[in-house]
Formats: C-alpha cells, structure tokens, sequence
C-alpha cells in the first residue's frame, strides 16, 4: 500500500529528533488546544472518506499524521482550511474548532479562516511570478499597498523561511528560476507572509531531494515556535524527527494519537505497530 | 507510411510557396516601368479586300501578357492566315491612349507586328482620367504660347516638362490639402452647427443667445470657406497654365494639361537606377495613395487603413467578450448538461456560413439597433441615418461575434491548462475565487487568449461576405480616423482589402488594367494579416515566456 516500506522498528535514538524528548509533558490534550475536529465524517460522493474522526490538535506543537497511501491524511489535513469545498460531490458532518470558531458553521469566511491556517502543498506551487510577488501575495489581497511594509514583511517571511541569504540579490526574478527546495520555501515564506494561526503541510518534503528536506526539516522545528504546524507526511523517520505528536490512520480512522515517542516506541494499537514496525503498508 | 506523410507536406508547402510566389510576381511585377515597343501592324481580317498598307498601323504600347491559340480556332472564327503552324502566338499590348482609342488594351498576333522597335523617346504619361498616354512629346506650352519644341539633338522640351510637371504636382496637393483637409474640416463643422441648431430647435430652445452663438460660428466658418474659395479658384487657374502637345503613334495630335498628369517618364530611356527609384515610387504610390479611375489606378490606403482600424476594432470587441465568456462557462457555471450544450452551441457558431452572420448583422445591429440610437440620440439628423446605416462600428461587431467561438474556444482551454496547485495556491492564502481568477488564473491564461485572438484576427481580416451587408463600402469618401473630433468615426463606411480585391478584379470597367492590382491588393492583404498575426504571435511568446507555467 505504502511507497514507504520500513523494514525494522525505527530504533529511536538513530532519528537525530531536534528536542521535546521530555515525555510527561506530552499528552494530547495537557496542552492549549488549537484545532478541534468532533465526529468528523467525510464523504466523496458515496465513498465515506473519513469515518468519526475525534482529534485535539495542540498549539505551537508539531503534530504529523502518519498511514498507507489512500488512508485520509491528506483529506484530513484540507478539512482544516476547507481546501475540501473545493471538491465536488464532497460532504462533510461533524465539526472542526478552530480555538473557539467552528469553521463549518454558516457563515464563516472561507478567505478568512485560509488567511489564519495556511497551507503548503505536497509540489511546490510558486506563482509565476517575481519572488518578491509571491511572498507579497497574500498581502497585496489584504489590500497592501505601502511598499515599506511590504519590503520589510517579505524580507522576514524569507528569513523566516530559512531563504533570505540565498535569494536576497534576486528578489525581483521569477520564482520559478528556483532549485524545488528553494521554490518549496518561498512557497512557506509566501504562506507565513499573513501570519497565520496554523501552518498545514501536505507532505511538503516529498517531492525534494535529501539536502531540501532536511533544510525544510530544519525549518519546521524553526516555526514551531510561532506556529501550530499539522504535517501531513509519508515518511516515518520524517514524522519521528520533526514531530512533537503523531496520529496513524488507517482506512480513513484515526487509529491512535499520542506524543511521537510513544507511537514510535510504545505503540498502543497492534495497527499502529504493524504499520511501524512495516508489517504491511 | 513516412513517405506518403512526407508528400502531403510537401504538397502543402508547395501550395503555399507557389500561391505566395504567384501572387507576388504578378502583384510587384506591375509597378515594374516596362520597355514600350513600337511596331506596325497589320490585323487580319476575314476576306481582306483592302490592301496591305491601308490596314497597316502602328502599335505603340507595353506588352502584358501573351498566350498562344490555335490556328484552328482562328479560322473558325474566319481570320485568314498563310501559316503552317498549328499555333500561333498573341500579345497583350498595352497601348493606353483610351481618350482615342477607346480601349486600354490590343491583342495583337506576333507574326503580324513588323518593325518592332524601342525608340528612346516614347513618353509614358501617367494620366488622372483616360489611363496612360504613350506617345511622342511635341512642344510644351504655356498659357497658349509654346516655350520649347522638341527638335532632334536637344532635350530642353523633356526638361522643361519635368521642371513644369514638378511645379504643377505641388499645386496639385496643395488644392488637394485645402479641398479635402481644410474645406473637409469647415464643411464637417458647418455641417455640426446644422444639427447642432436642429437639436436646439427640436428640444423648444428658445433661448436666442445659444442661436446667436451657432450663427456667429457659422458666419466664421463661412467666411473661411469664401476666403479658400477664392484661394482654390487662383490656385486652378495657376495649375491650368501648362500643356503639352503630344503625337500618338498614328500621327495624331494630343493636347494635355499638366494638370492632368501624375507622372511621365520615357520609359525606353531609364537606366536601373532609375527604373529601381521609379519602381519604389510606384509602389508607395501603391501603398499610400487613393484610388483613382473607379479604383483601376492609384493606390489603396483606405482600403489598408480600412481593414486594419475594423480588425483592431474587433478585436478590442471580442476580446473582452470572449474571456469573460469562457470564464463564465469554466469557472463558474456547473459542469452539466446545460453548460455542455452551451459548449457546443458556442463550438458550433464557427461553423455558421459568414454571410448569415451578415444578415444577421444587418437586421439587427444596423436596422435595430442603429435604427433606435438614431432615434434616441440622433433625432436631428433625421432622416438621414447617423447609425442606423451600415458603417465600421457594426462590420467590427458582426465580425466580433463570428469570432467569438474560437476566442472562448482558445480561451478555455487555456483555463483549463493553469495547474490546480496553483488555483489552490492562491486560496489557501485567503483568496477568494474571484481574486483567484483575477490575480493568477487569467494572466496566465493570457497566452492562450493570444491564440484565440490570433486566430480571430485571421479570419476577421479575411471575411469579405459579411462586410458587403454591414459596412464596406467601394469608395469612402473619408477615413474613419481623422483630425475631426472625435477623431474616430463609427458610423462611417470604410473600405476593405478583401472586398476591393473582389470589386477590382469583378466589378471593374476596364478588367485588363485591373489584374495586377487584384494580384498587388491581393499580396497586400496576405502581408498585412501576417503582419498582425506576427505582431499576436509576438506578443503571446512574452507573455507565454512571463508566466510560464510549471511543467505539469
């Protein structure tokens, strides 16, 4: 089922995690939350996509969903920001809670939440246009118009995604002239550009090569700080690395949601063990 | 397999060179001064009874074309011949001298030319009415008293023609330039101030001071017009000073005012150089100037200018139309039946006959609508129609809506091209669809919109079938851009490269004198609808190379 066939048991010290080792404070749910999903049922016309879902996503923690290919993740992941409306023939029951907000109810502004959870997609999806531009993009919708303001928000979001210094003498060239590592920050540069609440990630390192992901890697553990940050990945060693908690879905259920050093080692559910330890998926 | 899709490349290109080359030698080969013969002649008649000498003439004149017939067929018709060919050979000579002869052209058997020969001295005159003149110069004279004869030795009668000549063309524009720019724009004033009155008096305006304003502008626009009265009439006698006594090839004597000459050469007597230089003029003339002699003669700028005003017009119509269509159809509207059936609808309209689209033109745009602006906005111009007459506004639109189709076609498709990453790219940032489509999706389906145009604007340029019912006109007194305000003229008839073409080569007196321009307008159409399809063509490979799109 799954691209990513791990032989053995990932033995945990060989993953070079950045910190939170420190288990007693990670349990979901000590934590604020920031994204709450209750009953969360989803269907793609007939097929049920996403089956009773119940998730406590916690703030400025870096939460990654793990599971075969075909499991929900990814639909999972777009009901956060809606991308999901998108969708024909898409339903949705149950409700997700943005801090306080139900994001589904009547009336919410679609635009509105996607400006407080952005999102960065599996291929790097720059705009055709400058570097410059792309970063700016988000504001110039707000309505920005004073170039100072500008300037400077484009040159933090570049530096806050780790690009700065690689682009900073080319800022008015087409994005895509970019390497895909670059174009996938200038694409996380353009996301963090409105400052969002929440940063989703759709297996963002996927489609790079080594020495992209683990600078993508590196930025992740750098953006926790301000950010909540779902990421959605196929990888295992990925998700042990940069995540504080992990959820494994199978078949479109969450099977089991806990702090990433205990899913790794101390699986509670035999799927999430088998899928783990590469018994199947 | 390869081969016999190898041949019917082959085949198509050499359609396409051999169509080009063959309308571009016919075409540039007439501005080309050819050598002008002089020969005796004797036609065969049926039965000659007459005797030799008395039937001889002299040919005097350009051959055009030849052909070779049969002896067979001539017989039949009763010409006698005493040859053993069974075919023979004819020419098409150009002897020009219509005033006289009454025709521009001769066909002429070879065997019976004699004594052909390309004297230096033959003068070609280019002539405003009656075609070319050719002949022998006799004496200049002005105001009835002769100033140079033309002896053996000397040249002074040529110079002194050429110098007057000179002299006499720069009269001529400047009577050109005050009839048709001055006096135009004083008449298109006048004629202003009418309705202008007529309005006021229509509306029950009672008001004397705005009547006493229009008076005083009338008053000074007439005194200018009787001030250039005069002005013109000193200027017509002064051209009228000079003529020219000239010999036919007969013998006969000819008198032409200077007036009536646009240009005279001897044309057995230029060298390259000058032949090159009178060449390049020919053609500019060609290019720049108005027709003359019911569009035989002279040039086709309007008919140009014309052509490329609708095209662009159009353009500017469908274009926005269009997109908005498509994006209607591809971005907004549910994917059903419905929509599916508008699609082929839509698909469908380019394949509707182009003069249907004309009559539809007609009825409802000229008719209908001209009809009812004439009557809201134009009530004093009544009776005489303003838009409810066919002009360029409505050619435009017509062509506009037979154009439609590819454009949302192209248009479409090129919304359907952009990549959903980054449709989805942009939402996720917190646009809506509608910044969406505005900020990311339509300019980078620009490129594509360029193709529709393109392809638009070939077909436009080429549509003659519909414009006869909608606007073109054989003869427009004026460009519908001028010095007038405002400036560009809607309501106006035009004339157009196509339907020229088809009024030359068909509806033409005088045929023979008329076929290498059909080939030239011809060309010029062809050069001018790759000119605007290049400069698309440009423009969509910026835009492509702008937004270039990621690779999937």
């Amino acid at each position: 089922m799954s691209a990513d066939k791990i032989p053995h048991a990932i033995n945990m010290d060989k993953l070079g995690r950045h910190s939170n080792n420190n288990n007693d404070a990670l349990k979901p749910g000590a934590e604020k939350p920031c994204l709450t999903a209750n009953n969360l049922n989803l269907y793609y016309g007939e097929k049920q996509a996403l089956k009773d879902v119940n998730l406590v996503i916690p703030e400025k923690k870096v939460s990654a969903f793990i599971g075969p290919s075909g499991c929900g993740k990814s639909t999972f992941l777009r009901c956060f920001n809606r991308m999901n409306d998108l969708v024909d023939g898409c339903r949705i029951e149950g409700d997700i809670n943005l801090y306080d907000d139900n994001i589904y109810a009547k009336g919410v502004d679609v635009a509105e939440l996607r400006r407080r959870v952005g999102m960065v997609f599996q291929k790097p999806n720059p705009f055709p246009k400058t570097i410059y531009e792309n970063v700016a993009y988000g504001l110039r919708l707000q309505g920005v118009k004073n170039r100072r303001l500008l300037d400077e928000v484009v040159e933090k979001s570049l530096r806050g995604a780790a690009l700065w210094d690689e682009v900073k003498d080319r800022l008015h060239e087409s994005a895509l002239g970019l390497s895909g590592g670059q174009q996938q920050r200038v694409v996380i540069a353009r996301a963090i550009a409105i400052e969002p609440e929440v940063l989703l990630l759709d297996e963002p390192a996927s489609a790079l090569d080594p020495i992209s992901t683990l600078k993508i890697e590196e930025l992740i553990s750098e953006l926790k700080n301000d950010y909540t940050i779902v990421i959605v990945t196929h990888n295992m060693q990925q998700a042990a690395r940069v995540s504080d908690y992990t959820a494994f879905m199978y078949i479109g259920e969450l099977i089991e949601f806990s702090d990433t050093n205990s899913i790794f080692t101390n699986p509670k559910n035999k799927q999430t063990e088998d899928y783990i330890t590469g018994r199947y998926g | 397999m390869i081969w016999l899709n190898a041949a019917a490349v082959s085949i198509s290109l050499i359609i396409v060179i051999g169509l080009m080359s063959l309308i571009a030698v016919r075409g540039l080969g007439h501005f080309w001064p050819k050598a002008v013969m002089e020969a005796t002649y004797v036609a065969p008649i049926a039965n000659q009874k007459a005797s030799k000498d008395d039937l001889s003439i002299k040919i005097l004149g350009e051959i055009h074309d030849s052909e070779t017939v049969s002896i067979e067929s001539l017989k039949e018709i009763g010409l006698e011949f005493e040859s053993d060919d069974i075919a023979i050979k004819r020419s098409l000579i150009k002897t020009g001298n219509r005033d006289i002869s009454g025709s521009d052209f001769k066909w002429a058997y070879d065997t019976f030319l004699d004594n052909t020969q390309y004297p230096t001295n033959i003068v070609t005159i280019e002539r405003r009415e009656w075609g070319n003149f050719y002949g022998y110069l006799d004496s200049v004279i002005e105001n009835g008293v002769e100033v140079a004869k033309v002896d053996s030795g000397t040249d002074t009668a040529w110079q002194e023609l050429t110098i007057r000549l000179e002299r006499v063309l720069n009269l001529h524009d400047e009577i050109r330039e005050i009839e048709k720019g001055t006096i135009g724009n004083i008449n298109y004033n006048i004629e202003r101030l009418r309705l202008k009155e007529h309005s006021l008096k229509l509306n029950n305006i009672s008001d004397q001071s705005a009547y006493e304003t229009i008076y005083k502008e009338r008053k000074s626009l007439q005194q200018a017009y009787q001030d250039l009265q005069g002005k013109l009439i000193a200027l017509h006698k002064d051209i009228k000073r000079d003529t020219i006594v000239a010999t036919t090839a007969n013998g006969k004597k000819v008198t032409i005012n200077l007036e009536n000459i646009v240009r005279t050469y001897r044309s057995n007597n230029l060298n390259l150089f000058q032949k090159i230089s009178l060449y390049i003029e020919r053609l500019w003339e060609f290019v720049s100037d108005e027709p003359r002699e019911a569009n035989t003669e002279g040039g086709i700028f309007p008919a140009i200018f014309g052509t490329v005003i609708m095209v662009l017009i159009m353009a500017m119509l469908v274009t926005p139309f269009g997109v908005i269509a498509a994006v209607y159809l591809h971005e907004y509207a549910k994917q059903g039946p419905l929509t599916r059936t508008i699609r082929i609808a839509v698909n469908n309209l380019a394949g509707v006959p182009s003069i249907v689209y004309g009559i539809f033109g007609l009825g409802f745009f000229v008719y209908f609508l001209g009809g009812n602006i004439d009557q809201l906005f134009y009530p004093e111009a009544s009776p005489a129609p303003v838009f409810g007459t066919p002009g360029i506004l409505w050619s435009s639109l017509t062509l506009a809506i037979i154009t439609l189709p590819v454009v949302i076609v192209a248009t479409e498709e090129g919304l359907s091209r952009i990549p959903r990453a980054i449709r989805e790219g942009s939402l996720a940032l917190g646009a809506t669809k509608a910044e969406t489509l505005w900020r990311t999706v339509i300019p980078m389906a620009t490129p594509s919109m360029m193709t529709g145009l393109i392809l638009a604007v070939a077909r436009a340029a080429g549509e003659v079938a519909p414009l006869m019912l909608v606007g073109v006109v054989k003869l427009a007194p004026s460009l519908a851009l001028d010095g007038n305000s405002p400036f560009l003229h809607l309501e106006r008839k035009f004339m157009h490269l196509g339907f020229h073409i088809y009024d030359v080569g068909f509806q033409s007196p005088n045929v023979e004198a008329a076929r290498p321009l059909v080939y030239a307008t011809a060309l010029l159409l062809v050069i001018i609808i790759v000119a605007l399809n290049l400069s698309a063509i440009y423009i969509r490979n910026r835009l492509r190379e702008k937004y270039k799109a990621m690779d999937t």
